[in-house]
């Protein structure tokens, strides 16, 4: 096992294999809080994400969850530069595109595309299906030449399982499902590497969910797409990632591979996140343990010295209050192969099962099977 | 022995807008008992919210209208009953918790104020009293420091308190009967959580009949005794909690087991319902589901399934499909 030093962000022990396609390093997003009309004075700010890192590797999906308001949006409008950070980097094959512009900023843009939560409200309901998806054409004509467009859009109808005739119609004769293909097949337009989903499922009734996300698991394996996935239900992420981040207040507080953090969760954070989703399962009802949070996430303009989430934990001690736990190896797995060693940022970081392990048979076939 | 509370039978609901007729509820059939959960699960659009609000008296008419059924509530049809009687049902006997808390309390108005209102009104309780009130039912929601918030204004509140608050409202006169409309939908999972175990404590103190609508699954294992799900505005089939989840008699309860992703596996591919749901003012013929149904047969495309005794596999079960043995079975 390698040398590391607390808090060092290379060579993460749970990075992805490869080379990865990104590499997020001390990203901040700050908003200012003013007060007074004449002269606007900065008398705080909202700490929306305020030190994130993590590694996207080729092909992978790495999932972000956490409770409403902790940050995920705004680091995937940094990531997609619809933000720009207050302070950090994001590598893409090594370059800082926080620190580009015009022509290398654009051409790096294209490989970097968003799916957002809200089919009804993120199409424009006066374009039709076909300008929508070929939308991104107009500021990459390099990707399809003129003439070329609206068989490519007729391609990308066809790829997310949408009829090609369709491309005159308009967004309010689709369903819900229908419109989040159609946003994904915007999404694909410019043939990215790299897909930002924020919340792509969480607007859906559960069997278009599922149709969904089936379709996101098959354009990843056909165009060697690499995700971004974001969603506050675990059950989801858990399905489609490979890695998971659990962040809290703004900062990614446990990261690992997904039965490291299922399984064998070590933050108190994670763990009361995941004791708190319900199994559909009636037999798990009585011998399950729940972990009730008190109260609700402090607000972003104030953060809880040390470590953010004391005030919510049941753990928390005087250390706690006074030292900001690193985002690491604890302490007490780093020499050990297990799966409790993956990072997570807490003084007092223990190996506790939350998760149910015998699942009871679901019905008919098993779930693994195909549909 | 516990009390059939609630009775819905055969409950038909129509919109009329400039579109056409819009079939919501078409012959929903369900019961609560005294201190039972009933979950009522279905798709966005199944009809669960506007049977409700039949249930509820406070169905927006026109446009829409109930073409035919009966409400027994402790025996009595409350569609016989007058608009006054109805209201004094409404609130004190039975009460309603809705999803959107922020937009279902006043704005204007301060959550003691609010709270207080319903002793003044249905009670007759003096402002004084009123207040103590508020000030005790916010305290029994776990809104901390109740006695110096009972002032404040419910955009003042996070959403997970003011979800707290609909239930102090709801609970006030101790009713027999609550609906709740997808409670915890727009909640995190952590403040669901706390307003779940909330509303399941206060229903055991209270011997409340509930009926929890929601299009969760895991909520529904968590909480409910009994199951009815609907699709197209009918009960397609209902039993207890138990049996479903081991063995559907639906193939639609089915499709819908399989499609969930679970916390403790990571699967491949997920079970996907092909299709979706109808549009209600051209339900297929026959059976609603026949074109997303992997089993269906032509018999389903002719003839409306009705609502058949399930007598395998558990009690007091009844499933709207032909081959209900067979999806049992396979
Ligand atoms: N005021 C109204 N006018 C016209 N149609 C209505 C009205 N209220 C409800 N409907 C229709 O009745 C049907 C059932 O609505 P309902 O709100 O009960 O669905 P639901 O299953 O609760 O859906 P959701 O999960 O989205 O709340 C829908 O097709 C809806 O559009
Ligand atoms: N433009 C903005 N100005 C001020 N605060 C903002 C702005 N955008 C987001 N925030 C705040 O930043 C925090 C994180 O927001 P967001 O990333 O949208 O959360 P999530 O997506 O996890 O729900 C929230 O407290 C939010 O209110
Ligand atoms: S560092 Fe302390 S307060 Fe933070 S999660 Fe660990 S035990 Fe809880
Ligand atoms: S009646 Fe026929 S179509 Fe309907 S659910 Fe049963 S098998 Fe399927
Ligand atoms: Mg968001
Ligand atoms: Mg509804």
């Amino acid at each position: 096992m390698a040398e590391r030093k607390n808090g060092a962000v290379a060579e993460h022990l749970n990075a992805p294999a490869g080379e990865p396609i990104l590499q997020v390093r001390g990203l901040v997003k700050h908003y200012p809080l003013t007060q007074g009309i004449l002269f606007r004075k900065q008398v705080g700010a909202v700490k929306a994400v305020d030190g994130v890192d993590f590694d996207l590797g080729a092909g992978e999906t790495l999932g972000i969850v956490g409770e409403s308001g902790c940050g995920k949006s705004t680091v995937a409008k940094m990531l997609v530069n619809l933000e720009r950070p207050t302070a950090g980097e994001i590598r893409y094959k090594g370059d800082d595109i926080t620190k580009l512009s015009g022509r290398a900023l654009k051409a790096v843009r294209r490989n970097i595309q968003m799916v957002f939560q809200d089919p009804y409200t993120s199409l424009n309901p006066r374009m039709t299906v076909g300008d929508i998806i070929g939308e991104p054409y107009e500021i990459h004509p390099e990707v399809a030449p003129k003439g070329d467009r609206r068989r490519q859009v007729q391609d990308l109808l066809d790829v997310v399982g949408l009829n090609p005739e369709y491309i005159n119609r308009y967004p309010h004769q689709f369903s819900g499902g229908q419109r989040q293909r159609i946003g994904i097949a915007r999404g694909l337009a410019l043939r990215p590497e790299i897909i930002v989903a924020d919340e792509p499922v969480s607007a859906l009734d559960v069997s278009v969910q599922a149709q969904v996300i089936n379709l996101m698991d098959r354009l990843q394996t056909e165009f060697a797409l690499s995700y971004v996935f974001i969603a506050h239900d675990l059950s989801i992420v858990r399905h489609i990632s490979d890695r998971v981040g659990v962040m809290y207040l703004g900062r990614i507080v446990e990261t690992g591979r997904d039965a490291e953090i299922y399984d064998h969760p070590t933050h108190p954070y994670t763990q009361a996140l995941l004791s708190a989703v319900p199994v559909p399962d009636p037999e798990a009802r009585e011998h399950r343990e729940r972990i009730i949070l008190f109260g609700d996430v402090p607000s972003p303009a104030n953060i809880p010295s040390g470590c953010r989430f004391r005030t919510r934990c049941w753990k928390a001690a005087e250390r706690c209050a006074m030292e900001v736990p690193l985002l690491a190896v604890p302490a007490e797995f780093r020499y050990e192969a297990g799966p409790a060693a993956h990072d997570s940022a807490c003084h007092f970081a223990e190996e506790k099962q939350v998760v149910p392990q015998e699942p009871v048979e679901p019905p008919g076939e098993p779930t693994d099977g195909s549909a | 022995m516990t009390d059939v509370l609630l009775e819905v039978r055969d409950l038909h609901v129509e919109f009329r807008t400039r579109d056409g007729v819009a079939k919501a509820v078409n012959g929903v059939t369900y019961s609560v008992d005294e201190g039972e959960t009933l979950a009522v699960l279905g798709e966005s659009g199944s009809g669960k919210s506007v049977t409700a609000q039949a249930v509820m008296g406070i169905l927006d008419t026109p446009p829409g209208k109930i073409t035919s059924g009966e409400i027994l509530f402790k025996g009595q049809d409350l569609l016989k009953f007058k608009e006054e009687e109805r209201r004094k049902v409404r609130g004190a006997q039975m009460a309603m918790i809705f999803q959107d808390a922020l937009s279902s309390l006043n704005p204007v108005l301060s959550v003691g104020a609010q709270l207080g209102e319903m002793f003044t009104v249905h009670r007759g309780a003096s402002r004084k009293e009123a207040k103590a009130k508020a000030i005790e039912l916010m305290d029994r929601v776990r809104i901390p420091g109740a006695a110096s918030r009972v002032g404040d204004y419910p955009h003042q509140f996070s959403g997970g308190m003011r979800q707290r608050i609909m239930i102090a409202m709801a609970l006030a006169l101790e009713p027999a009967l609550i609906i709740a409309d997808e409670p915890t939908t727009a909640l995190d999972v952590t403040v669901q959580a706390q307003v779940m175990d909330l509303l399941a404590e206060l229903q055991r103190e209270l011997n409340m009949g509930l009926i929890l609508i929601t299009h969760d699954l895991g909520v529904v294992a968590d909480v409910a005794d009994r199951i009815a799900v609907m699709y197209a505005g009918r009960i397609v089939e209902s039993a207890p909690v138990h049996d479903i989840y081991k063995a559907p008699a639906h193939p639609y309860t089915k499709g819908l087991l399989e499609s969930i992703p679970r916390l403790d596996q990571k699967g491949r591919e997920l079970y996907a319902i092909k299709g979706l749901p109808p549009n209600l003012m051209n339900i297929p013929p026959g059976c609603a589901f026949n074109p997303r149904c992997p089993m269906a047969q032509d018999v389903c495309r002719t003839d409306v399934p009705p609502l058949y005794e399930v007598t395998e596999a558990g009690a007091d079960r009844v499933s709207a499909c032909h081959f209900w043995r067979e999806c049992l079975n396979g």
